[in-house]
């Protein structure tokens, strides 16, 4: 794809969670750090002019985003923000954060499509964008209610879009962890339930713990409703991988709901 | 029927607090109930995030003992439909916040022990700082 992505070296947990109250600074401190370091790593000469941070994860994302988002609007927050970073240099708020689809966006999809070496002809993919990508507006990389990106990502890849009214509907997120699991598990039945009933032979993701949920979250799902059928819930760069001949590096070892089965029958995987 | 309902002193604190906490204009709400039916979690909230609103607006100190304050995931399906332009889910996130500052958790972390060895770490991280203060 001609892009080269250089880790940054010194990187800290983001927190996961955007912290969405007014008087609340310090939980900005931890992405804002991670900024500095974009910053950090154009004048060490480890990427050369070179502002845009790239993230995969979907959560890592709105919060990164969000946060830069602040301490561009408001100068005395990021005034604030700075007066915690003494090991660092102060942030200028010039760091643009990007989730890798909106780059491939960028690049043009088309240019994806070039890059196929084994188009998933006849596999019927179904896009889970969760809430982090998309909310709130002005944050997210596509329209709130009707986004189209993960469909245009799906197609450069060969595979049939399968349209899903619960696409942007919340997996539930974090109440996966304590006593209300069950919240997450009746909602990844919703979810793969209206994907099958659509005919989609899997699940497409960007966020981890959109993943977690879609994909182990199966088991209470399953105990819960008997009569429910497993389906694969894939994170979007294993459907890359797999269409772009790297089948070493898909990764499917980690899926609870193990895809190759279904991928060998159609013809995807070998052996 | 006309209910009279008397907002006492320390009430108007509450709502006085979500307020200052969310930085949202909560009066706004109109009760128009756009953001309950955007809800994923709605169903299986004790109350509805419209009555979160209202019950706020009122000072209510109820509201801070219902399970639908927790439920909400900050999804920001309402955020994104609220015709008053009000952010919802930093209402939400302030009332938490208010039960998480006075030490009030929500998740007992004892009770994790097995449990968090098969969760990753995204999970744990985000469950932290929504349920615990």
């Amino acid at each position: 794809m001609d892009i080269e992505l250089v880790e940054i070296p010194k990187w800290n947990c983001c927190g996961a969670v955007s912290s969405l109250t007014a008087d609340d600074v310090m939980h900005h401190v931890a992405p804002i750090r991670n900024l500095i370091r974009v910053i950090e790593m154009n004048e060490e000469g480890l990427v050369n002019d070179e502002k845009r941070l790239i993230v995969f994860c979907s959560m890592c994302f709105n919060v990164l985003r969000r946060s830069n988002k602040r301490v561009k609007e408001d100068p005395k927050f990021l005034e604030t923000i700075n007066s915690f970073m003494d090991e660092e240099r102060d942030y200028d708020g010039s760091v643009k954060v990007m989730h890798f689809l909106e780059i491939l966006r960028d690049i043009g999809f088309y240019k994806v499509k070039e890059r196929v070496k084994k188009p998933l002809k006849g596999l019927k993919v179904s896009a889970y964008y969760g809430c982090t990508l998309l909310r709130p507006r002005g944050v997210g990389i596509d329209d709130p209610e009707a986004p189209s990106i993960m469909e245009k990502f799906i197609e450069s890849l060969g595979a049939e879009v399968v349209d899903n009214p619960y696409k942007s509907l919340c997996c539930g997120s974090y109440h996966t962890v304590g006593g209300n699991k069950e919240l997450v598990a009746e909602r990844a039945y919703k979810i793969i339930n209206a994907a099958r009933e659509r005919g989609a032979d899997l699940i497409i993701t960007s966020c981890p713990l959109c993943a977690f949920n879609l994909d182990n979250r199966q088991e209470l799902t399953k105990k819960i409703h008997p009569d429910f059928e497993h389906m694969p819930v894939l994170y979007f760069t294993q459907l890359m991988a797999l269409a772009m001949g790297m089948e070493s590096e898909t990764g499917f070892d980690g899926n609870y709901i193990d895809p190759r089965p279904l991928l060998r029958e159609r013809g995807f995987l070998e052996g | 029927m006309t209910e009279t309902i008397i907002i006492k002193d320390r009430n108007i604190d509450l709502l006085r607090l979500a307020s200052e906490i969310s930085g949202e204009v909560i009066t706004l709400c109109e009760q128009c109930g756009i953001c309950t039916t955007s809800c994923p979690m709605a169903e299986d909230m004790d109350i509805t995030p419209a009555s979160i609103m209202r019950y706020t607006q009122l000072g209510d100190e109820f509201v801070l003992e219902t399970r639908a304050i927790w439920y909400c995931a900050s999804c920001f399906s309402c955020t994104v439909r609220c015709p008053r332009g009000i952010d919802l889910a930093k209402v939400a996130e302030a009332l938490r916040q208010i039960k998480l500052r006075k030490n009030q958790d929500y998740l007992k972390i004892d009770e994790l022990k097995e449990e968090a060895e098969e969760l990753p770490a995204i999970a744990l991280v985000s469950a932290m700082r929504k349920y615990t203060g």
